[in-house]
């Protein structure tokens, strides 16, 4: 009897006593050679040190320990077990029956066995490595696959346009993190005209997450129309959920009512958080409590009604903004937003400010914890002009001749496809030769960070880019699905050579550095679910100077 | 006109080596194996020729400053010759400069033979 038994182990010396796995798992033997019961030597058994350190086979028939595997071991006749060492690490053993002619191993049969094991062992440690490897590579491949499931499924929920109202200002933003949360918001036209603003979070992330956020999604989407109350909306939908609602899951939810005619606003809250309003008296909260969706049955939520005075400023938001940590684990909190809200700017002006704040706040390489929503909804003053963020920011530009309006597909080597095509569409404009070398790199690296960043690489999710040719300047307009998250706040990407050369920043990062040298100006707009970066060449002045840093 | 995929030549150049690049350089581009086969064949100085390089981007930069860390390692100094006054301003502005000896003189200019940007 004969097994080849294969200790799955990393390559750290010494035993894993933490280990709470197998220790042991077989490889399949040779057909040729017999198969024996396979024995768990766990790292903490005296017996697995003891063949880490032994130098050949072990006669363990008179051996006398106080060991479970050599307790098995015995029990399955095994009489001599050969050790696989490599790089000090017990990786395997090749256990041995009696020999059929019922004599003792020779010591030419144990220098056989130890030359046997000592060339046997780099090739088991090889197949456990490659073994290893195709186990990791496919959890990998599975938890993307996850997250772009989870994407897709958010995606299919988020508004594709805001609504445009007379004198209000409207403006949305949703960053998902990496792991892909639930966070969702959405528009919602009353039939009398009021409009439904809904702001929800489900806990836990992926697809599960998605799910349930499809669900609520669906549910409120329904009873809006037909029950108007927020109170009662929150009600019914926390009485459906419950019902089907997996473990451990909830989902968190404003639900906003306005009227754009006079700026009356009623609302109800399930476990969210309270939504900030910003008038000439400052900023403070509006407040209403409830408890989160799903959890219990019978709920009956607060109902609280306010009115918004033209010139003030409504902030719906998700917790992935406030909960936000530095480097040092202190985390953005409410007051920093509060402050932040202080600030005249509106739409998504104040959107791009709070997004720069809290990328100074958590600082350089922080991967995004949790999604990120946020919603704005200002009433203009008298005599201001309304208005209402666009998907595109080039369809923003006014007065100018649109050259070229192009979707290219999100797959890695089109930044080069559309270079060629900005520069053939900009051919007329009399650009200076050392401009538009510029603005071709500009486009590549904008292009290529939509790609790898907006679509995932993923040739299904579009770039769009517009080209417009306006009185004072050229824009380029790159939209991308921001399925990545936000591009990094201005001073976020610059890159440090030094360090670079020194192993301490990776190689690459040069991207947004080197677009921003490109062009005169950058301008970047986040949306409903996408983002858009616009190249600015600006047509007046030096012509071929070099764009201001 | 339509994108060349990189290549490269490496040669013995006394003092040391020289590494003629063509097409593009960008994420397909093996920078490093071409500088593994320099290291093979001589060493001193590391000579980049750039001169059919017709597109480089920032993963090309990224490539290039692996390059420089990986010689620096060695203690060779590196060279370049060939770059468009496009990318000699990049170059500039990413300091790769000033860790690389730029041998041109005259810059080629942009639009040159070959597409060179």
């Amino acid at each position: 009897m004969t097994l080849i038994q294969s200790l799955r182990r990393s390559l750290r010396s010494g035993p894993d006593t933490s280990s709470a796995r197998p220790a042991v798992a077989a490889v399949e033997p040779a057909r040729s050679v017999g198969q024996g019961p396979e024995v768990e030597i766990q790292p903490n058994d005296p017996l697995f040190a003891l063949l880490q350190a032994a130098r050949g086979p072990l006669d363990i028939s008179s051996l006398d320990i106080d060991s479970a595997a050599l307790a098995a071991l015995q029990a399955a006749g095994v009489v001599l077990v050969v050790p696989l060492v490599s790089q000090g690490d017990l990786i395997g053993t090749i256990n041995l029956g009696p020999r059929r002619s019922e004599q003792d191993y020779s010591s030419d049969d144990r220098r056989l066995l130890a030359s046997l094991a000592a060339q046997a062992a780099p090739a088991v440690r090889v197949a456990q490595l490659v073994q290893e490897q195709a186990a990791e590579l496919q959890a990998r491949e599975r938890y993307e696959q996850e997250l772009r499931v989870a994407t897709l499924i958010q995606q299919q929920f988020l508004p594709r346009e805001l609504p445009r109202l007379a004198d209000w200002q409207v403006a949305a933003f949703y960053g998902p993190a990496r792991a892909v949360g639930g966070d969702f918001y959405d528009f919602i036209e009353l039939p009398d005209g009021r409009i439904g603003v809904v702001v929800g979070d489900v806990t836990d992330k992926g697809v599960p997450a998605a799910l349930v956020m499809a669900r609520t999604h669906s549910i409120l989407r329904g009873d809006a129309p037909r029950l108007v109350s927020p109170a009662k909306v929150l009600a019914h939908a926390n009485e459906l959920l419950v019902a089907e609602m997996p473990e451990r899951m909830f989902v968190t939810c404003l639900y906003l009512v306005f009227d754009p005619r006079t700026g009356h606003v009623v609302f109800a809250n399930a476990g969210h958080n309270l939504p900030y309003v910003r008038t000439a008296d400052g900023v403070s909260e509006l407040r209403a409590t409830g408890m989160p969706l799903g959890l219990l049955p019978g709920i009956v939520y607060d109902e609280v009604e306010a009115d918004v005075a033209p010139g003030a400023n409504l902030l719906l938001y998700s917790d992935g903004l406030v909960e936000a940590h530095d480097p040092a684990g202190l985390m953005y909190g409410f007051p920093r937003l509060r402050e932040a809200l202080g600030s005249e700017l509106v739409g998504s002006d104040l959107i791009d400010d709070l997004l720069d704040r809290l990328h100074a706040f958590t600082g350089r390489g922080w991967e995004q914890e949790d999604d990120i929503t946020l919603v704005t909804i200002r009433r203009s003053r008298v005599g201001e002009e309304p208005g209402v963020e666009l998907l595109s920011a080039a369809t923003a530009a006014t007065g100018a001749t649109t050259l070229l309006a192009v979707d290219l597909p999100g797959q890695l080597g089109n930044e080069r496809l559309a270079m060629d095509q900005v520069a053939g569409a900009v051919a007329d404009v009399g650009l200076e030769p050392a401009r538009l070398e510029r603005l071709k790199t500009a486009v590549s690296e904008t292009a290529m960070n939509a790609i790898e960043y907006g679509s995932l690489g993923s040739p299904d999710v579009p770039i769009e880019i517009v080209v417009t040719l306006g009185p004072t300047d050229l824009r380029v307009a790159i939209t991308d699905r921001a399925l990545g998250g936000p591009i990094p706040a201005d001073g976020a990407d610059e890159p440090d050579l030094d360090a670079k050369l020194g192993g301490l920043q990776k190689p690459r990062g040069w991207g947004m550095f080197l677009v921003r040298h490109m062009v005169d100006r950058v301008e970047i707009t986040p949306g409903v679910d996408h983002q858009t970066v616009t190249l600015i060449v600006d047509l007046q002045g030096a012509p071929d100077a070099s764009p201001s840093v | 006109m339509p994108a060349r995929p990189f290549e490269s030549e490496v040669s013995i150049a006394p003092p040391g080596v020289r590494i003629v690049l063509h097409g593009q350089l960008d994420r397909d581009a093996d920078l490093a194996a071409a500088y593994d086969r320099g290291r093979v064949l001589a060493g001193g100085p590391v000579e980049l020729d750039f001169g059919d390089v017709d597109y480089i981007n920032s993963t090309g930069i990224a490539l290039i400053v692996g390059l420089l860390a990986e010689a620096r390692r060695d203690g060779r100094p590196v060279l370049a010759r060939g770059l468009t006054e496009h990318y000699l301003e990049i170059f500039r502005i990413t300091r790769l400069a000033d860790f690389m000896t730029l041998l041109d003189e005259q810059p080629a200019p942009a639009g040159a033979e070959g597409g060179r940007r």
